[in-house]
């Protein structure tokens, strides 16, 4: 018999038990948490992007705003037709480009251009945009999202892979990219 | 041995006979074998049907950004009665988020989430929560077009939390970009995690319906106190009590039944929700829509100005859910009947007014511009007649520089601006012009857009649109300035 204070056998055996038991749960949590956590990593985050053609420079003909598809440089095998990401790519004259992500910078909607009226409009709820870029009307705070551009060779890179969203730019941190 | 003495063995061994016959037999107040009180028991029987049927579509679908959408094709088509499992689960869904919003009302006005019923109010709360999570989730796995868009929403959403919307996107996204490893991690949230809460906290809810037991039916002017409310309840239960089982449980049972049938009959009529289009990105001709319970929140992100989307989107829907978990802290006592709580009820209508307005304007999105009426909606004829040349080269310009996409003429055209069946009416010669050259009030500026002739003839034209016999739009200073009144 043990007297009050003192440690029984079977108290002790219950408390090394729990201690294995907390040491295995941390041995398990560690790769579970960084599992889980895998798309954020900056690891993974860095490899996210990378220059990309769009194809040769005379595609895009001066003056001109035209839709280009790309495939997204990071993808999976069950990505299927989602690999593929558009974007609007203005010739502005010469050697001087500018490359708008798709999506609308309100909520993301893919914004549509129109040559006529020289605006991009998006279908959700109601954004607009000169043909620039900049924010003409709507609930958008800022302009489209732009690509940072580069012509090697006769073809036309940008920098691409990740979901343009607008929360990122005002951070800056990884964002600056994103003009 | 007969069937009695087979079910003698197991029970034997078991030892369920018992308790379980205490369970259904246990005495509730006699007022509730209600037609009232049928909601609850009938979002349960809608979740076995979710479970069920989501089984059933799970032995066939394929979590592939890939695949998923011709899998629901082959479902559709190709499986004898895919098409109807599906439109079950859709009906089903849609019909579990309405009859839990319904036992939630009818919880709250009975005053039932009052002492000591506050945690199952709270769990409650909890599962409306993740009964959205299922039909966000599934709305997902219905992998078009909506979908794809739907998840470009979320992740912008998402994006605007201060610090840490940058890996919350990733996270969320599983990647870069709404892909594979979106549509996988949203199958695991919508076939193992949220299931996995949902039937834990109906465990929890059901424990406690059975030990607090049902509430009472709410007498005006009996108020709950927490000296001797529980008391009360188990003479009234006692004295004037029945057994759940038989006489509680018939109306919960035909009531779950015309629910079933009900969902049934809109899934064999109406049938299953889409697929929509092919969810693929580089088709950019769509105007996605959330589901039917989500068009409110649509609505909201279209009428809030802009530099209050952001607090709203982020704080709101805590404060909400805050909200409804503190109101049996606040009002866990007194008055239960709603004929003595003008405020609940007044609180009720309000939400469901406000609710049901922006779901019928989440239905319409008149704030959308309808992005071919320039070329699919011709100006009607009678605004084309009597005018002169330069007055139908302008109509041409408001035709081809999609101004009819945001404005309606006779009603056809988008709604995003001011309709112009009248507009001379309103603005002058001078103000049409600054309007179209500076647009402003949500209207882009046309000014480099448009050559000065253009610009002309568009000005002349809108100069015509007025209703018969009604008086141009004047500038009061030019008249007073010549010396006459207008």
């Amino acid at each position: 018999m043990t007297s009050p204070g003192e440690t029984s056998r079977r108290g002790l055996l219950v408390r090394i038990g729990a201690l294995f038991n907390l040491v295995a749960g941390v041995v398990l949590a560690v790769p579970i948490a960084r599992y889980l956590l895998s798309p954020a990593s900056r690891k993974r985050t860095r490899a996210y992007e990378s220059w990309i053609s769009l194809g040769a420079v005379d595609q895009f003909p001066a003056g001109e705003t035209r839709l280009a598809i790309y495939r997204n440089p990071f993808h999976t095998p069950s990505d299927g037709d989602t690999a593929k990401v558009p974007c609007w790519v203005r010739h502005v004259d010469g050697n001087a480009f500018q490359v708008f992500a798709i999506n609308c910078a309100h909520l993301g909607c893919p914004v549509r251009w129109f040559p006529q009226s020289n605006l991009f409009m998006c279908p959700c709820h109601g954004g607009a945009y000169y043909a620039d870029g900049s924010r003409a009307s709507g609930p958008p705070e800022r302009g489209l999202f732009e690509y940072a551009w580069k012509v090697e060779s006769g073809q036309l890179h940008i920098r691409a892979g990740e979901l343009p969203t607008p929360g990122l730019t005002t951070l800056g941190v990884r964002r600056s990219r994103w003009a | 041995m007969g069937l009695r003495g087979l079910v003698r063995w197991f029970d034997e061994r078991l030892q369920l006979g018992k308790p379980m016959k205490a369970v259904l037999e246990h005495p509730v107040p006699r007022q509730t074998a209600s037609w009232f009180y049928v909601f609850g028991s009938a979002a349960l029987t809608l979740f076995v049907l979710q479970l069920v049927t989501g089984i059933l579509l799970a032995l066939i679908y394929v979590p592939s950004a890939g695949e998923a959408w011709n899998v629901l094709h082959v479902l559709n088509r190709d499986v004898s009665a895919g098409w109807f499992i599906r439109a079950l689960h859709g009906w089903g869904s849609n019909f579990m988020v309405a009859i839990v919003l319904i036992h939630m009302v009818q919880v709250f006005l009975f005053g039932a989430y009052k002492y000591p019923r506050e945690l199952t109010w709270v769990v409650g709360v909890l599962l409306l929560l993740v009964t959205l999570g299922m039909a966000f989730t599934g709305q997902v796995l219905r992998f078009d077009q909506d979908a794809y868009w739907g998840l470009g929403i979320g992740a912008s959403i998402a994006s605007r939390v201060p610090a840490v919307g940058h890996a919350v996107v990733d996270l969320m996204l599983g990647g870069p970009i709404i892909a594979g490893a979106t549509l996988s991690r949203f199958f695991a949230l919508h076939v193992f995690v949220v299931p996995g809460l949902l039937i834990a906290f109906v465990a929890v809810h059901l424990v406690l319906v059975l030990k607090l037991g049902i509430n009472e039916w709410p007498m005006p002017g009996r108020l709950v106190r927490r000296a001797t409310y529980v008391q009360e309840y188990q003479q009234l239960a006692h004295e004037d009590g029945v057994p759940f089982v038989p006489n509680a449980v018939g109306k919960d049972i035909v009531f779950s039944g015309i629910v079933l049938l009900a969902v049934a009959a809109c899934a064999f009529f109406i049938g299953p929700f889409g697929p929509g289009g092919q969810p693929d990105p580089t088709i950019i001709q769509v105007a996605p829509r959330p589901d039917f319970f989500f068009l409110w929140l649509y609505a909201t992100l279209s009428y809030l100005p802009p530099s209050y989307e952001t607090p709203v989107l982020l704080i709101g829907p805590a404060l909400v859910v805050l909200g409804l978990i503190a109101v049996p802290f606040i009002a866990g006592e007194g008055e239960k009947s709603w004929k003595r709580r003008p405020l609940a009820v007044m609180a009720v209508i309000l939400v469901a007014v406000g609710w049901a307005s922006l779901t019928h304007l989440g239905l319409h999105t008149p704030w959308s511009p309808e992005m071919d009426a320039w070329s699919g909606q011709p100006i009607p004829d009678k605004y084309l007649e009597h005018r002169t040349a330069l007055e139908r080269q302008g109509a041409l310009v408001f035709q081809l520089k999609q101004c009819r996409n945001c404005h309606a003429l006779e009603d056809s055209g988008g709604k995003r601006g001011p309709p112009l069946d009248a507009v001379a009416v309103r603005l002058t010669r001078d103000q049409l012009i600054r309007q179209v050259i500076q647009g402003g009030g949500n209207m882009p500026a046309y000014g480099k857009n448009l050559s000065p002739p253009e610009t002309t003839a568009l000005v002349a034209y809108l100069e015509t649109l007025r209703p018969k016999g009604e008086v141009p739009a004047q500038n009061a200073s030019n008249a007073a300035a010549r010396g006459s009144s207008p």
